[in-house]
């Protein structure tokens, strides 16, 4: 009889892991399309040694796709599903696409002219607003820091508005189980392994993992994928396609890339970009070479020795 | 409107019970920066046993520490530090909160802008208060964040004219440390911590911190060699010549990444940031990025074979010729000169 209850409670608690195991993990992840600015060529530099921001290329920020790669380590493992969302300009579909070559099974393009302008406060409100409507995950993952702003605010700032907590500097996920996840990340000198309940907010640095290539076959599948903007642009001078229809025909075929407006996420207009924003850049300098000012010194014995005389007589050596 | 709170408070890091420099540096400046602002400086501190660190603020200008310490509270955790310095704000509104740009900083100013809806600047290189018109407004006494951005190459002064906190993070060794010759009398104000489950959502399995022996950032002599040293073997000439003006080795990143030298000397936007009184740049181009981690040095030497490489832009003493011949002679001259 004892033992009779025992396996029942084993078997039900064995059914209870199959069944979470057998739905896995969803993750959200939160990718941005960044200018290439490693790469600063003569080409896109002005006349007054100022950077043309405008001739940068467009790039996958780095560590997102890093962010992505965990997110699709956690699927091939546990199963599950990978969303990826970006709230940027309509071309930021590019790298949705990408996120879809990648393995991802859906993207969302969070896009509105009001959003433009905003700050990591408004990118966060936005974000997490578009979070909450995806609903249903376990993890939200984002890099630790985009290459242009450089600010690494947004992940944290997410999070708080999700009210779950968060992981920053992840370096690697060591393990899941019940409902808790272990991860090893980065300190001021060192590491720590941290254990969290789910949902969690993670963001990852650029050496947690290499991301995976494209699959020639998901190329080939997704390049098609198209966003609700991309589709309207389709039907432009075209009467005979109508974008309800276009748009039903690609969600149907799975290559329909959902598309979110203010009002699609009902948000507070007074929160969203350049009006949602406290930080305002006042004024922006470009890092232009003073030059010309040094001395030059000859680099013979003779002109080494004056120097050396010159910075003992000013205390500087000696 | 509600009269402005003037206040300006700075998050001071512990690790261990150790301070970080960074909060050191913050509260020398947030010292004048309360001084600009007819406000007073108050210290955060957070911790257990954190008594003795809330006093040294005192040494630095705050003329109160808040004080929050309990057991729980050693190890720095998101979710109970978030959540204490979130009320604290909420209820007494200080004009100015400063906290180093460091990971635990990035990780906790960025909850607490998010839920106090405040501005918050990342990574300043230097903070100044001044009156100024922004979209035909005028607004006194704002706090100016001059922070890098765009991987270095622009330098942006941001604002925060409308919201009562502007929060800022701050980068490590680019402020200097300036104690006072005398304790200013200052307050300790104890708050009660009450956990909260959320507290308890995120535990700590285990830490691993390594004591940074390698001190760059107070180091006064600085040579450091970049990847025109080509060899590891010529990167020895760079260890020698710091070995006799007693100062540190130090490279770029093109040096770390080839093996020539550990990270943990690396200077630059990713690595230190250092303000020594002699900073000799052996065989190093001065891309922005370097540039931008010892440009404050109060001299500058640059040895390079090429004339326009960028870093004579920032020398006070500039050598044009072969590092490998050069610093082997500096060696000797200044041998010749001991005797
Ligand atoms: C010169 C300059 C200086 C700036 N300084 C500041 C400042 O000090 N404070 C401030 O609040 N804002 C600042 N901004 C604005 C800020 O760059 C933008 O808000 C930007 O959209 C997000 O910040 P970030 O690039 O720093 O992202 P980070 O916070 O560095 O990004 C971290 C991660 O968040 C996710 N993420 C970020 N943005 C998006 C997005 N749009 N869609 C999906 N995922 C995303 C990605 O996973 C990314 O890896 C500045 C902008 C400029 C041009
Ligand atoms: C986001 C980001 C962050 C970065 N962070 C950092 C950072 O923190 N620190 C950093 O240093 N870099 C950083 N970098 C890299 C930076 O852009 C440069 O690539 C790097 O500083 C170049 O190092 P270098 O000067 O040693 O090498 P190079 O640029 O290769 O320069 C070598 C120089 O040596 C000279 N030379 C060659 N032979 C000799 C000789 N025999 N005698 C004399 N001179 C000789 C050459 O003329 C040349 O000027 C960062 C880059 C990015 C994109």
């Amino acid at each position: 009889m004892q033992r009779c209850v025992q396996t029942g409670a084993l078997n039900q608690s064995i059914i209870l892991r199959i069944k979470k195991a057998a739905m896995g993990f969803n993750s959200i992840v939160m990718v941005k399309q960044v200018p290439d600015t490693a790469n600063i060529s003569g080409q896109v530099m002005k006349e007054d040694g100022t950077v043309n921001r405008a001739k940068l290329p467009a790039i996958f920020n780095h560590e997102d796709r890093v962010a992505i790669e965990l997110a699709l380590q956690i699927k091939d493992k546990f199963g599950g599903k990978v969303t990826a969302i970006t709230m940027g300009p309509p071309r930021a579909s590019d790298i949705l696409r990408e996120c879809l070559y990648m393995g991802a099974d859906e993207a969302y393009l969070i896009s509105d002219r009001k959003f433009a302008g905003a700050d990591t406060l408004a990118t966060s409100y936005v974000l997490s607003e578009a979070i909450k409507k995806i609903g249903g995950y376990d993890f939200v993952f984002a890099g630790r820091q985009a290459i242009d702003g450089d600010t690494a605010q947004v992940g944290p700032q997410t999070a708080e508005k999700l009210h779950i907590p968060q992981i920053t500097y992840s370096e690697e996920i060591l393990g899941i189980k019940d409902g808790s996840v272990q991860i090893k990340r980065k300190i001021d000198g060192g590491f720590e392994v941290l254990e969290s309940k789910l949902p969690l907010l993670v963001t990852v640095i650029k050496d947690a993992v290499s991301p995976r290539p494209f699959k020639a076959r998901r190329v080939m599948a997704y390049k098609n994928a198209r966003t609700l903007l991309e589709l309207e642009k389709l039907t432009e001078g075209n009467s005979l396609l109508y974008i309800d229809q276009l748009k039903d025909d690609y969600v149907n075929k799975g290559l329909y890339i959902h598309t979110l407006t203010m009002d699609d996420l009902k948000l507070d207009e007074s929160r969203c970009g350049v009006h949602g924003s406290p930080t305002k850049v006042h004024k922006v300098e470009s890092v232009v070479l003073a030059g010309g000012s040094h001395e030059m010194i000859e680099p013979t014995k003779e002109g080494i020795s004056r120097l050396i005389d010159q910075l003992l007589e000013d205390h500087i050596l000696g | 409107m509600e009269k402005l709170n003037k206040d300006v408070w700075v998050f001071v890091e512990q690790r261990d019970g150790k301070p970080a420099d960074v909060s050191f540096e913050l509260l020398s400046k947030g010292r004048k920066l309360a001084k600009n602002l007819n406000g007073n400086l108050k210290s955060v501190v957070i911790g257990h046993d954190v008594l003795a660190l809330a006093e040294e603020t005192f040494r630095f200008g705050a003329v109160e520490a808040i004080v929050v310490d309990h057991k729980e509270l050693g190890h720095y955790r998101t979710m109970p530090y978030s959540r204490i310095i979130n009320q604290l704000i909420e209820k007494e509104k200080p004009r100015v909160m400063l906290f180093g740009a460091t990971i635990i900083g990035r990780d906790l100013a960025p909850r607490v802008a998010s839920y106090t809806k405040s501005g918050l600047t990342a990574d300043c290189t230097d903070l100044q208060v001044s009156d100024v018109q922004y979209l035909r407004k005028d607004y006194k006494d704002l706090l100016l964040q001059i922070r890098p951005a765009f991987g270095g190459n622009i330098i942006a002064t941001i604002i925060s004219p409308d919201v009562q906190t502007q929060m800022a993070t701050v980068r490590e060794g680019v402020m200097r440390m300036e104690p006072l010759e005398k304790h200013v009398k200052g307050k300790i104000r104890n708050i009660e911590y009450t956990p909260d489950p959320v507290d308890e959502l995120v535990k700590l399995i285990e830490q691993h911190r390594q004591e940074n022996k390698v001190n760059l950032k107070a180091a006064p002599i600085i040579v450091a060699g970049g990847y025109g040293m080509r060899t590891k073997a010529n990167f020895e000439l760079i260890r020698e010549l710091a070995d006799l003006l007693g100062g540190e080795v130090a490279g770029t990143r093109a040096a770390v990444d080839a093996g020539f030298i550990n990270h943990d000397r690396q200077v630059g936007q990713t690595g230190v940031t250092v303000r020594p009184k002699l900073y000799i740049a052996c065989a190093i181009s001065g891309a922005i990025q370097h540039r931008a981690g010892m440009q404050e040095a109060n001299k500058i030497i640059a040895i390079n074979s090429d004339p326009e490489a960028p870093i004579f832009g920032v020398a006070h003493y500039g050598i044009v010729g072969d590092a490998i011949e050069i610093i082997p002679r500096f060696i000797n001259v200044f041998k010749q000169k001991l005797r």
